[in-house]
């Protein structure tokens, strides 16, 4: 068999671009990319709340979609181009919905907030002008303990004024 | 947590992971998007020796129209199938179950294959598809078949997919004009997965009569089953509301589910009947064309 699966690949090569910067590394296969980024690129931002793909802390970007990353082995990822909590700033300023959280009080304790605002950009990407229910929609798979809802929602909401804001 | 350590396979076509599967036997295991495979591995429940990812076989995602069917690629994922305009306008029955799956970064992930694969008893697709009366293209090195969902779907995590088969294409016929497709669904609030679901495939007469229904019902036992009772309740009826409940109102007819520390055995056969009512109207208002496809 001329088939990669002569050898017994407990040790695999990836590839992938993290928030613009390429990676090369060799993992194990049970590397959940979740812990791939925090220990071996030290990008702590995304975080591990549940880790039973409940909670959306772990979310990230993967090649555009807002997806958990405790939940998909690095492996996986390989040849993705991938953007995190630490990649959304471009050039020093904020994103919209960052300033949004800052701006509106959409954090608390703070645990969830990386994973929330990853989950609200992929949603303003898609769509610029949520309504309150799509945005409350779009955050299903994200849990605050603090239950600070309503102030997130705000915050997404004035995030999407300031898009729309500028693209005027 | 995190899982028991395997031996990875990236399969670049479906006749490398055919070989991977029939060298490694009942080792290896086939990895879609990983959203039911994964959690079960990092909780042990799962330990296979090797994983064969079919992630990287090109071919296998999107939707196209093939014939009088739509041909579903097996990795496919539920945000794809929601999103799929010709699924919307078409089976929007199909559009409205892939939509209601999890949350919107499972949906991003979890496939359609894996999931028909998997046969969680508290998944969507199965409910639907069965409704649907859609088939799977199973694979294996002798050739491939194609087998119908009321055949397929076995048990609790059960389907007569073989050991060194690779389930690769979902096909949904197009349903006949006059027809009308929906999905309704009680989720757990926290889990979101399945309590009770109901999928209809209902075509309508032009006088208002119904000419054939199919229901399923999903959450009450090991699978999806046919609501045969409610569909000969149906079944040459005008299709009035009156009708339609009581209809709706056997949808657990000849159950027996198992109380569960969520739902007793009693309020899953009464909620059976309530979502199978609502799927029914659902569906009677998209074959009358009251937005014949998802708004």
């Amino acid at each position: 068999m001329s088939i990669a699966a002569e050898t017994e690949n407990r040790s695999v090569p990836i590839k992938l671009t993290v928030n613009d910067v390429a990676h090369a590394a060799t993992v194990e296969p049970r590397t959940l990319l979740v812990y791939f980024l925090r220990d071996d690129l030290g990008l702590t931002g995304t975080h591990v709340g549940c880790d039973t793909s409940q909670c959306g802390a772990c979310t990230i970007h993967l090649n555009g979609r807002a997806v958990k990353s405790c939940t998909i082995l690095a492996v996986q990822a390989s040849g993705a181009d991938i953007t995190t909590i630490e990649g959304l700033a471009r050039a020093g300023t904020l994103h919209p919905v960052q300033e949004g959280f800052r701006e509106k009080h959409g954090v608390q304790c703070g645990y969830c907030t990386p994973g929330m605002i990853m989950s609200a950009a992929a949603l303003l990407q898609m769509n610029p002008s949520p309504t309150d229910a799509e945005i409350k929609h779009a955050l299903e798979g994200n849990l605050c303990r603090c239950t600070g809802y309503v102030n997130i929602v705000e915050s997404i909401r004035w995030a999407a004024g300031q898009v729309n804001h500028e693209q005027r | 947590m995190f899982p028991a350590n395997f031996g990875y396979f990236a399969a670049r076509s479906v006749e490398e992971a055919l070989a991977l599967l029939t060298k490694h036997g009942d080792d290896a295991r086939l990895l879609a998007g990983g959203h039911s495979l994964i959690p079960a591995m990092k909780l042990r429940l799962a330990t296979p020796k090797y994983l064969i990812d079919l992630g990287t076989v090109p071919g296998l995602r999107g939707v196209r129209l093939d014939g009088d069917s739509l041909a579903i690629g097996a990795l496919t994922v539920h945000a794809d199938v929601a999103s799929s305009d010709l699924v919307r306008q078409r089976v929007p029955g199909l559009a409205e179950a892939a939509s209601l799956i999890g949350d919107v970064q499972v949906r991003n992930r979890g496939t359609i294959g894996g999931s028909v694969a998997h046969n969680d008893p508290a998944a969507d697709f199965p409910v639907i598809l069965l409704a649907l009366d859609a088939s799977f293209v199973l694979v294996s090195p002798s050739g491939s078949r194609t087998v119908a969902a009321a055949d397929f779907f076995v048990s609790f995590f059960t389907t007569t997919l073989a050991a060194n088969e690779v389930l690769t294409e979902i096909r949904v016929p197009l349903p006949a004009a006059g027809a009308g497709t929906a999905y309704a669904k009680l989720g757990h609030p926290a889990s979101w997965y399945v309590v009770v679901s109901a999928g209809v495939l209902l075509t309508r007469q032009a006088s208002g009569r119904c000419a054939s229904a199919r229901i399923a019902i999903g959450g009450l036992g090991a699978g999806p089953y046919r609501a045969t009772a409610t569909e000969a309740a149906l079944q040459g009826q005008a299709l009035t509301p009156e009708v339609i409940a009581a209809a709706a109102a056997r949808a657990a007819d000849g159950t027996e589910p198992d109380r569960d520390i969520y739902a007793s055995a009693e309020y899953k056969r009464h909620v059976a009947g309530v979502y199978a009512r609502k799927a029914i109207e659902a569906a009677v208002r998209r074959a009358m064309g009251e937005g014949e496809g998802m708004s």
